[in-house]
């Protein structure tokens, strides 16, 4: 049986400053190296200073995955030498003899596809610097570093290899990052924000790692790439060595890593300069009262509560943008309607990231838009065409209607003569409809046409039958 | 004008106008320039000394608010930093190296009006105790210019001792402030482990190290205490130690207290008659004090230094892995290197005492020899800790002769790392538990000192001074010929 188990390693993009000092943990809009201090640098004789908010943040990660907790939490430092590494060292967290369950969390669970997947343990560390390689030929070729992600709270989870194909690992990653944006702990659609390594081995053959993969839309690609690589030694009854192979982002396949990447060598110690912090009931106890509501009892609740289709819930519930927007617009009467025009109409409106940084909408224009087609205020075509430019310009609903003339044509005598003209102009219609009712609709869909929708469709249907003596 | 004088006399002085500071001050750069060609204590001198001393004159004289330090000169060891001037560790690899901050402790000192005379020499990033490994020259015992002056804080204790200043600031990871204040005949205190702060102090072992005071009286290792003590924000290993006073009630006395003398460190093989006589001499006079003596066993004490080896050198292994000469260090041209030959190349500046430390700290934490070696280290520390700990229910001091030696020739011991690590049989054990120790000088014998040690349970340092105070009380001292 096909084994898979991954390495996330997530930023806590949501915190103000680095793990160990006030530098942005946001780093990504700096000049490189200008998001840095002596303590993220490694200058001689400063100390680190833990981010107690980190901490917090990360049990809060390993709670709602049902790991288990430890009473409190030690560092260690990983020694190995590479230029993005200012000290040489990491600050990490480990799982060693005489120091077992002092890391952030372990023995947590996630169902994904009906079949339970075990996390093996999640730690808090920082991340390294960035380096960023120059020049095109052999004599030109220099490599830069920028300490900006230096220092930057990562939180890495393992799991057990419990996975059987990519798309297990694909849905189990999108569960993941919904979690993630959930709990408000990190925002997985940043560049570089959500990182993993797998391991894949296949029935009878040893245990493969894959390093360096960029993003998990390459992941799914990475795992199934190796799969089929090593279902093809095996056929051809060649030995699946234990090694690790690095994801090649160009050709899209993986490579045996040149050097030797052994565990072990790194030369764990505890790190002296962070006390052990304690994190006892009291603290876990209020962790537990700030965790947001999860996906699946919000969709539940979106359900039971207020009667919205399922496969409606399940998008507003595992999405915390449509989420908090649906919360905030709805006043409990109008609750499916919003649900609707969430998923309905705004999904497409709002379906990049970039899309979303620069919508100016707020959860009111929705409970407006709703209150204005239920009072007849503006049809659901005109409602859809404000929609857009509220997404925009953020103006308010009236202003909208004001300055696109989205307004309902409620005025008897303006709607007479439009459809004086239409039904001067349908005489076929006109005949038909005065055997059959149904054509009546048809003609009301004409004078929709002549005034671009904004006909109240009740009036219209009122004259309309007058006129034709319905 | 006397400069031997103690920081309160000093401070006495001031205020009857018995001197200015900017009369102190130049009196003591020209003693710093008639005797340091010959000692060599100093790495660096403060250009502006005699002009912070006539701001302090005239906020004096203003009868503004001064520090309580009145521009005493202060001398502070090579590897505690300030914002703007080089640190250099002792260490060529550090020698264009200008820290952007200044340490805590340097913070502290000079809003209480200190005047920062100069930086000391160090055996290199603290790594020895005759301050023979210092890549800028050794320093001399003013005692005997023959003889070392003990290490690593060297320059520390030569300065104070040779009355170049009033008191300086060493650091101490395994000895390193209290065995050159014995060999020099200073006070040398290694305060309890999170006591003050080590923000700005280069690490070399950062699990057991502690900035401290060398001073000329029990007194003013108290009154330093006082200014560089407390929690601070940039180190979160520090203590509250709720602005607790040690000088106020120094004069206490000791008597009825209890002290244990170890037997580890009085029985060895290593200890030298005179040491052991002046040891023995020293209990007698606790007893006359009215404290009562006792032999007592510390079984882990046997292995303390080769626990004490191991575990600093894998925690240099992992601090020095920084000086790789990428974000600061010396002018390098990388042409040619790729990323491990560069590193390698850089790090052949270090000297070789730091170099035999890394190699080891490579070594003994390894996942093949962890287990042999790293690991056992910290089960010992853990059971000395355990050890003194049950210990120190029943008693309030521990003693014992601060070095089993007396100062040592130069060159005597350098090529033998062995007999040289045994040097540090004493003191390593207060650093590996975190315990407060205190090195009083106690006699000269033929012409060089011998210091005495008192340890006690941790964040104790008011009693430890205490006991320190009576027993300097019954000490004559000669003056330092030099």
């Amino acid at each position: 049986m096909t084994k898979i188990g991954l390495e996330i390693h997530c930023q806590l993009t949501k915190l103000e400053s680095k793990l160990f000092c006030s530098c942005k943990a946001d780093y990504r809009e700096f000049e490189p190296n200008t998001n840095v201090c002596p303590i993220c640098m490694g200058i001689p004789g400063s100390l680190p200073l833990l981010n107690k908010k980190a901490v917090e943040k990360a049990t809060l990660i390993a709670m709602a995955l049902d790991c288990e907790t430890p009473e409190k939490i030690a560092f260690f430092r990983k020694n190995y030498f590479y230029p993005d590494l200012p000290k040489n060292f990491q600050i990490t967290q480990l799982n060693a003899d005489g120091y077992e369950n002092t890391s952030i969390g372990w023995n947590g669970k996630v169902t994904v596809d009906n079949k339970e997947i075990q996390i093996r343990r999640i730690q808090l560390e920082e991340d390294p610097g960035r380096l960023i390689y120059e020049g095109a030929t052999e004599r030109t070729k220099v490599t830069l570093v920028d300490y900006n992600r230096a220092g930057t709270p990562l939180v890495e989870i393992v799991t057990e290899p419990d996975f059987e194909n990519p798309h297990h690992v694909r849905n189990f990653l999108n569960i993941l990052s919904d979690l993630l944006e959930n709990l408000d702990v990190s925002d997985p659609g940043l560049e570089g924000a959500m990182r993993a390594d797998a391991n894949v081995s296949i029935e009878g053959g040893s245990k493969v790692e894959i390093k360096n993969i960029g993003s998990f839309h390459d992941l799914e690609k990475a795992v199934h790439f190796e799969i089929t690589r090593q279902q093809s030694l095996a056929e051809r009854e060649i030995e699946i060595i234990q090694e690790t192979r690095h994801w090649d982002d160009r050709r899209k396949i993986t490579v045996s890593a040149r050097t030797k990447e052994e565990e072990g060598e790194y030369r764990y110690h505890l790190e002296a300069d962070i006390p052990w912090v304690n994190i006892d009931s009291n603290v876990k106890n209020q962790l537990q009262i700030q965790m947001p509501e999860n996906i699946s009892s919000k969709k539940e609740r979106y359900i039971s509560k207020y009667n919205i289709a399922p496969q409606v819930a399940d998008i507003l519930a595992s999405d915390k943008y449509f989420s908090d927007l649906f919360e905030n617009a709805n006043n409990e009467t109008n609750a499916k309607d919003i649900a609707n025009m969430i998923t309905t109409d705004l999904m497409g409106l709002v379906d990049t990231r970039e899309k979303r940084e620069q919508s100016k909408l707020e959860p009111t224009h929705l409970t407006d838009l709703i209150e204005y087609i239920k009072s007849n205020k503006i049809t659901r075509t005109s409602a859809k065409l404000a929609l857009e430019e509220v997404v925009k310009t953020g103006k308010s609903l009236p202003q909208i209607i004001e300055e696109l003339d989205l307004g309902h044509v409620s005025d008897e005598s303006t709607l007479s003569d439009i459809i004086s003209l239409v039904l001067s102009e349908e005489t076929k219609a006109v005949e038909d409809a005065k055997q059959n009712s149904e054509i009546v609709n048809f003609l009301v869909g004409k004078v929709m046409q002549k005034t671009h929708g904004k006909a109240d469709p009740e009036l219209t249907l009122t004259i309309l039958k007058k006129n034709l003596g319905l | 004008m006397d400069l031997s004088i103690s920081a309160l006399d000093y401070q006495r002085g001031i205020k009857n106008g018995d001197f200015t500071v900017e009369e102190f001050i130049s009196k003591s750069l020209e003693r710093i320039e008639s005797v340091d060609k010959n000692l060599h204590a100093f790495l660096k001198l403060n250009d502006l000394a005699l002009e912070n001393a006539k701001e302090i004159d005239r906020k004096i004289k203003s009868n503004q608010n001064v520090g309580k330090c009145f521009g005493m000169p202060i001398s502070v060891k090579d590897n505690i930093c300030i914002a703007g001037s080089i640190t250099t560790c002792g260490s060529k690899a550090l020698e264009h190296f200008k820290a952007p901050y200044t340490a805590t402790v340097i913070d502290k000192l000079n809003s209480e009006d200190a005047i920062i005379i100069g930086k000391t020499n160090l055996d290199e990033f603290a790594m020895g105790l005759s301050t023979e490994f210092s890549a800028y020259g050794k320093s001399k015992n003013p005692w005997n210019m023959d003889y070392v002056p003990g290490g690593s804080s060297g320059g520390s204790a030569v300065s104070v001792s040779a009355n170049e200043c009033i008191a300086s600031l060493g650091s101490d990871t395994g000895g390193s402030i209290r065995n050159p204040a014995s060999f020099c005949s200073v006070v040398g205190l290694k305060p309890t482990y999170g006591l003050v702060s080590r923000y700005g102090l280069v690490s070399y072992a950062n699990s057991i190290e502690q900035i401290g005071p060398l001073t000329k009286t029990v007194e003013d290792s108290a009154f330093l205490l006082n200014i560089i003590s407390g929690i601070d924000p940039n180190d979160n290993t520090t203590i509250d130690n709720d602005n607790e006073d040690y000088l106020s009630n120094i004069d206490a006395g000791i008597e009825g207290k209890k002290i244990g003398i170890i037997s580890e460190m009085t029985n060895s093989e290593g200890i030298n008659d005179e040491v052991l006589n002046s040891t023995n001499d020293a209990i007698k006079t606790f007893e006359k004090l009215g404290a009562s003596c006792e032999y007592v066993s510390l079984q882990m004490v046997r292995y303390a230094v080769a626990a004490y080896y191991t575990i600093t050198s894998t925690e240099a292994g992992s601090n020095l892995a920084r000086y790789d000469n990428i974000r600061y260090g010396y002018e390098f041209d990388t042409e040619g290197f790729e990323f491990n030959s560069y590193i390698s190349q850089a790090r052949n500046m270090l000297g070789p005492e730091v170099k035999r430390r890394m190699i080891l700290g490579g070594f003994v934490p390894s996942a093949g020899h962890a287990g042999k070696y790293f690991l056992k280290a910290l089960k010992v520390k853990s059971k000395l800790i355990k050890e003194i700990n049950l210990i120190l229910t029943g008693l309030d001091f521990l003693i014992s002769p601060t070095v089993p030696i007396q100062p040592f020739k130069f060159g005597e011991k350098i090529d033998d790392p062995v007999s040289f690590m045994l040097v540090d049989f004493n003191t390593v054990t207060a650093n590996l538990t975190g315990k407060p120790a205190i090195s009083v000088p106690y006699k000269i014998v033929n012409g060089l000192p011998v210091g005495i040690q008192i340890m006690a349970d941790s964040m104790n340092e008011i009693p430890l001074l205490q006991a320190a105070y009576a027993l300097e009380k019954t000490v004559e001292l000669p003056e330092v010929p030099i």
